[in-house]
């Protein structure tokens, strides 16, 4: 007898069908789903399986050198050389190495008020979906609000803390950093926004500001831009007065 | 007496392996983790790890139990697990080296009878001496002669019996949406070990929300099982001594001091909290406590002394069963590839866990898992699941086609429990297992027609 694969939900005459239906709909896990005998089945399977594929391409692909290019990013690495060894040793991702920094004193603008920097962290669909919408809104909103602005950096196999360590080569007041987040199944294009005043190699994650969850169905990418601009503006005041105070 | 630690070498194919301590010997004889890699800790090569093997199997356990990893002056949790040790019983064996150890495990006439005897003389550096050379069929063989039966409301760990943990998670706390989930996981036969909720809001009034919300609901439909909302401990207790309705309280271990530190505990506040949970929780006992661990927590607290982190494990296994909990697991694949890298590791972690948890004489499950930044998928975890029921884990973590959506990661699946039953021709809690035929979930211990229907539980 051939399986019934047509249902509204996959379950075979529910007890309650429009309350499962209601269910099924409305609630963030994968219920009301039916079974194959004791498995699930076949459509509930492949919809779980593509979920995970997306997240586990944005982990392993990288982005790409065109995308780079189009947003006119001075493209770096970290420390770590492959993704095995990003992900298998973070600290590699927070740092650069003495030649890197070394490039970046030469090809970028120093002591600028804001370095903005870019991180594939372990989304690069996440950069790749947002940061072309979302850089442009930033630049134009930093412009507005007459700061200074580097020469933003691509930091390939970056980690959050990478700004810490670009921020402190280059002198910079403060610093943004765009890091794709460790997708889930239900989205795999998150990124976040980390803030650091005044870095310094070593800085805490734990104690950077943050926006996250920045992707189409979460704070779309043209209102995060305008929103980390305003943040941004509030950083570089906060140093400048910071500074006035005449703290050692 | 006593032989204090001094260097250990072993030669092979001529060259010569030369280790500084045990605790080095320890870490060296690993299988491969990322890691003992990323703490510096690992052998440098496949002929390394051997040689250190070779050195653990003759180690004596009188050496083991002389040089605990870290110095029980030092840390709380050696003078726990000391404190644990029957002085006869270790006397009995202190000559032993781990190879026999290994060997009386494995030997056909060593039941579970035996391994009880056993049991209390053997310190946790000892249990992690003797995973260090088992193979993974090893660990299932061993693992499967334990029987290890605790009590809350429902029995688990009863010969013939698999359980599982309901794991209804919700991204905003929302009861309606953690119980309809329950329903649907109950309707697969899962929840027997616990419904057990990670809240997102560790607050004790929201603790006592969820706490309330799936106390009425195991109440309304009789479910013979316990409820948890896994906040911190300090949160439990106050929301307990509210008058919340917790079966269980539940923490996160380490295996040193500091790592306990890190999670916000000590041995104090946990003596404190089993007393409270025997006074004050709701279930029948006499095991209210819930622990879980996972290799790897301390050196991602910057925790673990120099040891590795499979002897920290076992460390947390010595710690836990001074509470007689009712329930323990290990999240084995959760915390990244920078501890356990892919699948293989990840699988290798978990039957090691399961393993060790049950030589101390603990209800021991898992949590099957893996994020997905680490090299495994659902394949791999469903092998695991597989093995482990072979190895008669007392109980695994399910939740909704398993992806948990506010934990972010992959777990086992409700379907995964009829499944693993079915398979391996095994039942339920005996008094949940009453309950599904009762329900008319479950016909002489196979689905029926109304499983895997979360609607059965919405009638008045």
């Amino acid at each position: 007898m051939r399986p019934n694969n047509d249902r509204r939900s996959g379950v075979e005459d529910p007890e309650d069908e429009p309350r499962l239906e209601r269910f099924r709909d409305s609630h963030p896990s994968r219920i009301g789903v039916g079974r194959a005998g004791s498995r699930p089945r076949t459509e509930t399977l492949l919809e779980f399986r593509l979920d995970h594929a997306k997240a586990r391409d944005a982990v392993t692909t990288h982005v790409s050198d065109d995308l780079v290019a189009d947003l006119d990013l001075v493209s770096v690495r970290s420390r770590a050389e492959s993704k095995t060894e990003f992900l298998a040793e973070p600290s590699r991702g927070r740092d650069i190495s003495e030649e890197t920094a070394e490039r970046i004193r030469e090809d970028c603008a120093m002591e600028p008020q804001v370095q903005i920097v870019v991180s594939d962290g372990l989304s690069s669909t996440a950069v790749e979906t947002n940061v072309p919408e979302l850089l442009p809104v930033l630049r134009d909103g930093l412009a507005d609000r007459g700061l200074d602005v580097g020469t933003p950096i691509f930091v390939e196999y970056g980690r959050v803390d990478v700004m810490d360590a670009i921020g402190a080569e280059l002198g910079a007041d403060c610093c943004v950093n765009l890091v794709g987040e460790r997708p889930g199944l239900a989205t795999n294009e998150s990124l976040s926004a980390y803030f650091v005043a005044d870095p310094e190699r070593g800085g805490a994650t734990s104690e950077k500001s943050v926006i996250s969850n920045i992707h189409r169905n979460g704070i779309p990418p043209v209102e995060a831009g305008a929103e980390i601009a305003a943040v941004l503006e509030e950083l570089c005041e906060a140093e400048r007065n910071g500074c006035d105070t005449g703290d050692p | 007496m006593g032989s204090k630690e001094t260097g250990y070498t072993a030669t092979i194919d001529g060259i010569e392996h030369e280790f500084d301590s045990i605790r080095s010997v320890l870490a060296k004889a690993n299988e491969r983790k990322s890691g003992d890699e990323l703490a510096g800790l690992a052998a440098s090569s496949s002929a390394e790890r051997i040689a250190a093997k070779d050195i653990v199997s003759r180690l004596t356990l009188e050496t083991l139990y002389e040089n605990p990893v870290v110095p029980a002056d030092e840390d709380e949790v050696t003078r726990t697990i000391r404190d644990g040790v029957c002085e006869e019983t270790y006397a009995e064996i202190a000559d032993w080296t781990v190879a026999d150890l290994r060997e009386f495990l494995l030997a056909e006439s060593t039941d579970d009878e035996a391994i009880r005897a056993l049991r209390e003389g053997l310190t946790s550096e000892m249990i992690a001496a003797v995973t260090k050379l088992m193979s993974n069929l090893d660990l299932v063989v061993a693992a499967a002669k334990m029987t290890v039966v605790a009590r809350c409301n429902s029995t688990i760990g009863t010969e013939g019996t698999v359980s599982f943990r309901l794991q209804p998670n919700d991204p905003a706390d929302e009861t309606e949406n953690i119980l309809q989930s329950v329903r649907e996981g109950l309707s697969y036969g899962v929840g027997d070990a616990v419904i057990g909720i990670n809240p997102v809001s560790d607050d004790a009034a929201q603790v006592k929300e969820i706490l309330q919300a799936t106390a009425e609901f195991i109440d309304r439909w009789d479910v013979p099982t316990q409820n948890c909302v896994l906040g911190h401990i300090t949160t439990q207790m106050d929301a307990v001594r509210n008058g919340a309705p917790a079966d269980l309280l539940f923490q996160s271990i380490a295996g040193t001091e500091r790592g306990n530190r890190e999670f916000g505990i000590d041995v104090e506040l946990l003596d404190d909290a089993a007393e409270l949970g025997r006074n004050l929780c709701r279930g029948d006992g006499p095991n209210v406590m819930y622990f879980e661990t996972g290799q790897g927590a301390e050196l991602s607290n910057d925790a673990h002394e120099g040891v590795d982190q499979l002897t920290l494990e076992a460390r947390c296994y010595g710690l836990a069963r001074e509470y007689d909990p009712f329930l323990v697991n290990t999240v084995v694949g959760f915390i990244g590839p920078e501890y356990l890298y892919d699948g293989k590791q990840v699988i290798r972690a978990g039957l090691e866990d399961v393993f060790m948890g049950k030589l101390h004489g603990l209800p021991m499950g898992i949590d099957a898992c893996y994020t997905n930044h680490t090299k495994a998928d659902q394949n791999d975890i469903e092998n695991l699941a597989v093995l482990l029921t072979a190895a008669g884990a007392n109980f695994f973590i399910t939740v909704p086609m398993g992806d948990d959506v506010m934990l972010n990661y992959q777990s086992n699946s409700y379907h995964d429990g009829p499944t693993l039953r079915s398979l391996f021709g095994l039942q339920a809690a005996p008094e949940f297992e009453a309950w599904l035929e009762e329900m008319g979930i479950t016909d002489d211990g196979r689905l029926t027609e109304r499983a895997g229907d979360p609607t059965i539980f919405t009638q008045p």
